[in-house]
C-alpha cells in the first residue's frame, strides 16, 4: 500500500504529517471502546461460550487501533503543484481528486480539537462543482496549511463568483 | 469588489444609491386574496358546529369578515415594510414587520433574473422578480410583487451591470425587439407532449382522497360484505354472465384509467409549458412558458455549464428529445434549466449551437468503457439477488409446512430479477460511449431513453477518480466530474483512458481562471 496507488500521474505524492496516524488511532480508539463496552455488556447478557464476543471485540479494536490507522495513513496522499492539488484517500474505496486552483471559490483551514492537540489542520477548497463541492486534506501541519491557503489564495485571480 | 463598468443608461433616477422603494401597492391585494383559501377551512368548520344555532349564519359571516381582515392588514403591513433599493453595486431588500431583515446581493453574483406571474397577479399585471445566485431555493432574493415594467426594467438594469458589457449607448429595453426565436411549442406540439407525459398521480391522490374521505361516502368503500351484497343485486347477474363478461370489465377499468392518465398528463403539460417560447437576445437565452403561472426565466449564455440531451423509452420512437442547460441558478428546485422540453432533434441542434456548444458527429473519436466492469457489475446485481433467493430456498426446504404460493415462487422471482438487473447492467455497457474532442467532453448512455452529457471542457470544477476494491482489481475507475449546477460520472473507464482523459481535462481547465468563465 505504501507505492503510490494506482490511478496516480507521474507525479510522486507526499505523505501527510506522521502525527496524522496517532489523530487516527485516537479517532479509532473513541471509536473502538463502545464496541469492546457493548460486547462486555453483551458478554453477561448471553448465554455466549465465555469470551468469544469480548475476545472478538478485542481483535476489531486492535485493528482499529494499530492496523487501520497505519494503512489510512498510507492510502492517504496528496501532491501540490503550480496550479493545482491532487488528494488522494481512501483503503476500500481509493479517489483521487484534482481541484485546479483557477476553479477555488473559497478556502478553510480548519482545527479540531485532537488535531489542535497535533498542531495538525484541515485544509479545505470549496468549487462550485455540485459534484466535490469541497475537497478536504487532512493531516497537515497547521504552518503548512496556511502557507498553502496563502499560495493558493494568490493564485485564485479574483474573489469572485 | 472590482469597479463595474456600469453602461451609460437613462436611468439617472436608479443609478447610485437610489431612495429605498415599495413593491407595487396592489401586492397587498393580491397578498390577501391568495390568502382567501386559508380562511375558507376555518369558515367551513364555524359554519358546521354553529349551524343549529340562530345566530349561526352571522356569526359565521362575523368571522369570516374578521379573518379576511386581519389576512388583508397583515398583508398591508408586510407590504408596508418591504423596501427595496437597487444601488450601484448590489441590490437591497428589507423586510419584516417587526424583525427586520436586509438583505444584500451584489450584481455580480446574480445568476440570472426571472420573472413569474401566477395567476392572480396577472390579473393584476403584477409579476414575482427572482434574483438567482445559485444559492437555490428558499435562499433566493425575490421581490413580490411588481408590475411588469418594473420587473422587466430591474433585470434589464441587474443584467447591464452584472454582465459589464458596455452596451449600446441610449439604451432601454430595446434589447426586447432584436430577439430572435429559437423554439417555440404551438399548441398542438403542447397537446402532443402531454399524450407522453402519461401520468396516473391523479388516479394517486383519488385514491388516497377515497381512503381518508371513506367517511363522507354513503357507504363503506373497504367493506367487503357490503360490496358482496351490493353486488348480488346488479352483480349478481354480472357475475352469472362469466368470464367474458369480467374480461369486458377489466378491460373497460384498464380504459378507464388509461384515459385519466392521459388526461392528467396533457392537463399538466398544458398548463406547465403552454405558449413556451425559447428567444435569443444580445445578453442569452430567454425563455418564457406556463398558462396559469406564467414564467420568464433568462439565462446569460456565457453561464451555461454543461447541456444534457434526454429522451424517453416511449417517445424516442417518434423522434422526440429534450435539451436542458446546466447552469448555477435553480429552475423550480431542479439544478437545470429545460430549454427545449419535447422537440426534433433538428430543432435542437441550433439551440445547442447558440450556447456556444458543438454536437459529436460521427467523426468523434467515441471510446467505450471498460468490459470488466460490465462484467463485474451484472455479477453483483445478480449475486445481490441470486444470493438471498438460494438461501430463501434452503429454509423453504427446511420448511415444508409453508405452502404459500407467494412464498414458494419468491425465491424465482428474486432470481429472475437479478438476472434482469444484470442485463440491465450489461446493456447499459453496451450502449455507453464518451468522447473528448477539442473543446467538450462527450457521454452517451442508456439506450432504453438514450441520454448526451456535453460538458465543456474549460467549465469543469474539478476531476475525480475513484475505484472499489474490484475496479482496482480490474483496472478501471469511475470519473467524476465536478461541474457548477450538475453532475457528470463515467463509471468503467479503464484506468490508462481515466488518466488520459482527466489530464487532458485539467489541462485545459488550468488554462483558464473561474472569474473569466461566469
Amino acid at each position: 500500500m505504501t507505492e503510490p496507488p494506482e490511478g496516480s500521474d507521474a507525479e510522486p505524492l507526499h505523505q501527510l504529517h506522521h502525527a496524522y496516524v496517532k489523530v487516527l488511532r485516537i479517532s479509532g480508539a473513541l471509536l473502538a471502546a463502545p464496541l469492546v463496552a457493548a460486547a462486555a455488556a453483551l458478554e453477561m447478557a448471553l448465554p455466549t461460550p465465555p469470551g468469544l464476543l469480548l475476545s472478538v471485540a478485542v481483535v476489531v479494536a486492535a485493528l482499529l487501533l494499530l492496523r487501520v490507522p497505519f494503512r489510512r495513513y498510507n492510502a492517504r496522499g496528496y501532491h501540490f503543484s503550480e496550479d493545482r492539488l491532487r488528494v488522494v484517500s481512501g483503503l476500500l474505496f481509493r479517489s483521487d481528486t484534482v481541484v485546479p486552483f483557477g476553479r477555488v471559490q473559497h478556502i478553510d483551514v480548519a482545527q479540531g480539537p485532537l488535531e489542535r492537540a497535533y498542531g495538525l489542520a484541515t485544509l479545505t477548497l470549496h468549487t462550485a462543482g455540485t459534484h466535490n463541492a469541497s475537497v478536504s486534506l487532512p493531516g497537515l501541519l497547521h504552518a503548512d496549511a496556511l502557507a498553502m491557503r496563502e499560495r493558493i489564495r494568490a493564485r485564485v485571480k479574483r474573489d469572485t463568483m | 469588489m472590482t469597479p463595474v463598468s456600469v453602461p451609460r443608461i437613462r436611468r439617472s433616477a436608479t443609478a447610485g444609491h437610489a431612495a429605498p422603494r415599495r413593491t407595487d401597492r396592489r401586492s397587498f391585494l393580491v397578498a390577501s386574496i391568495a390568502g382567501l383559501p386559508r380562511a375558507v377551512l376555518p369558515l367551513a368548520a364555524v359554519l358546521y358546529s354553529t349551524r343549529d344555532q340562530p345566530f349561526g349564519l352571522a356569526t359565521a359571516i362575523l368571522i369570516a369578515a374578521g379573518i379576511i381582515a386581519f389576512i388583508s392588514g397583515f398583508a398591508y403591513l408586510a407590504w408596508l415594510r418591504t423596501t427595496y433599493c437597487v444601488g450601484a453595486a448590489d441590490i437591497r431588500v428589507e423586510t419584516g414587520i417587526i424583525a427586520r431583515a436586509a438583505r444584500s446581493v451584489p450584481f455580480e453574483r446574480i445568476q440570472d433574473v426571472s420573472l413569474q406571474q401566477s395567476l392572480i397577479p396577472r390579473l393584476f399585471g403584477l409579476v414575482e422578480v427572482r434574483f438567482e445566485t445559485g444559492a437555490g431555493g428558499a435562499d433566493e432574493l425575490k421581490l413580490a410583487y411588481l408590475s411588469q415594467t418594473e420587473g422587466e426594467r430591474l433585470r434589464e438594469l441587474v443584467r447591464d451591470r452584472s454582465d459589464a458589457i458596455p452596451a449600446p449607448a441610449g439604451t432601454e429595453l430595446i434589447h426586447e425587439e432584436r430577439e430572435e426565436v429559437l423554439f417555440a411549442m404551438p399548441p398542438r406540439r403542447v397537446l402532443t407532449f402531454g399524450m407522453f407525459e402519461f401520468s396516473l398521480a391523479l388516479v394517486a391522490v383519488l385514491g388516497g382522497l377515497a381512503q381518508q374521505l371513506d367517511f363522507l361516502l354513503p357507504f363503506g368503500l373497504w367493506d367487503l360484505n357490503g360490496w358482496q351484497d351490493r353486488l348480488a343485486g346488479q352483480g349478481a347477474w354480472l357475475a352469472g354472465i362469466g368470464p367474458a363478461a369480467q374480461l369486458v370489465g377489466a378491460v373497460a377499468v384498464l380504459a378507464l384509467l388509461g384515459t385519466i392518465g392521459l388526461l392528467t398528463g396533457v392537463a399538466r403539460t398544458a398548463a406547465r409549458e403552454w405558449g413556451f417560447v425559447l428567444t435569443r437576445n444580445a445578453k442569452g437565452f430567454r425563455r418564457r412558458r406556463g398558462l396559469f403561472t406564467r414564467t420568464d426565466v433568462v439565462m446569460p449564455v456565457h453561464r451555461v455549464q454543461a447541456l444534457s440531451v434526454r429522451t424517453g423509452a416511449v417517445r424516442q420512437l417518434w423522434g422526440w428529445q429534450s435539451l436542458s442547460f446546466i447552469t448555477l441558478a435553480q429552475d423550480a428546485g431542479a439544478a437545470s434549466h429545460t430549454v427545449a422540453p419535447f422537440a426534433r432533434h433538428r430543432e435542437i441542434a441550433p439551440i445547442i449551437r447558440a450556447a456556444g456548444f458543438e454536437e459529436a458527429g460521427d467523426e468523434a473519436p467515441w471510446h467505450r468503457t471498460s468490459r470488466l466492469q460490465a462484467r463485474d457489475a451484472a455479477l453483483a446485481r445478480l449475486l445481490a439477488l441470486a444470493i438471498p433467493a438460494a438461501v430463501l430456498e434452503v429454509v423453504l426446504w427446511l420448511m415444508p409446512e409453508v405452502d404459500s404460493a407467494l412464498f414458494l415462487a419468491l425465491p424465482a422471482i428474486l432470481g429472475g430479477a437479478g438476472v434482469l438487473l444484470a442485463l440491465h447492467a450489461w446493456w447499459n455497457w453496451h450502449h455507453r460511449r464518451y468522447a473528448l474532442t477539442s473543446r467538450q467532453l462527450f457521454h452517451r448512455h442508456g439506450r432504453l431513453s438514450p441520454a448526451l452529457d456535453i460538458a465543456s471542457r474549460v467549465k469543469l470544477q474539478s476531476v475525480s477518480l475513484v475505484q472499489g476494491p474490484l475496479a482496482r482489481r480490474h483496472g478501471y475507475a469511475t470519473l467524476h466530474l465536478g461541474v457548477a449546477g450538475g453532475r457528470i460520472a463515467i463509471p468503467g473507464l479503464p484506468v490508462a483512458d481515466a488518466l488520459r482523459l482527466r489530464g487532458e481535462l485539467l489541462a485545459s481547465m488550468t488554462a483558464t481562471d473561474f472569474s473569466e468563465l461566469v
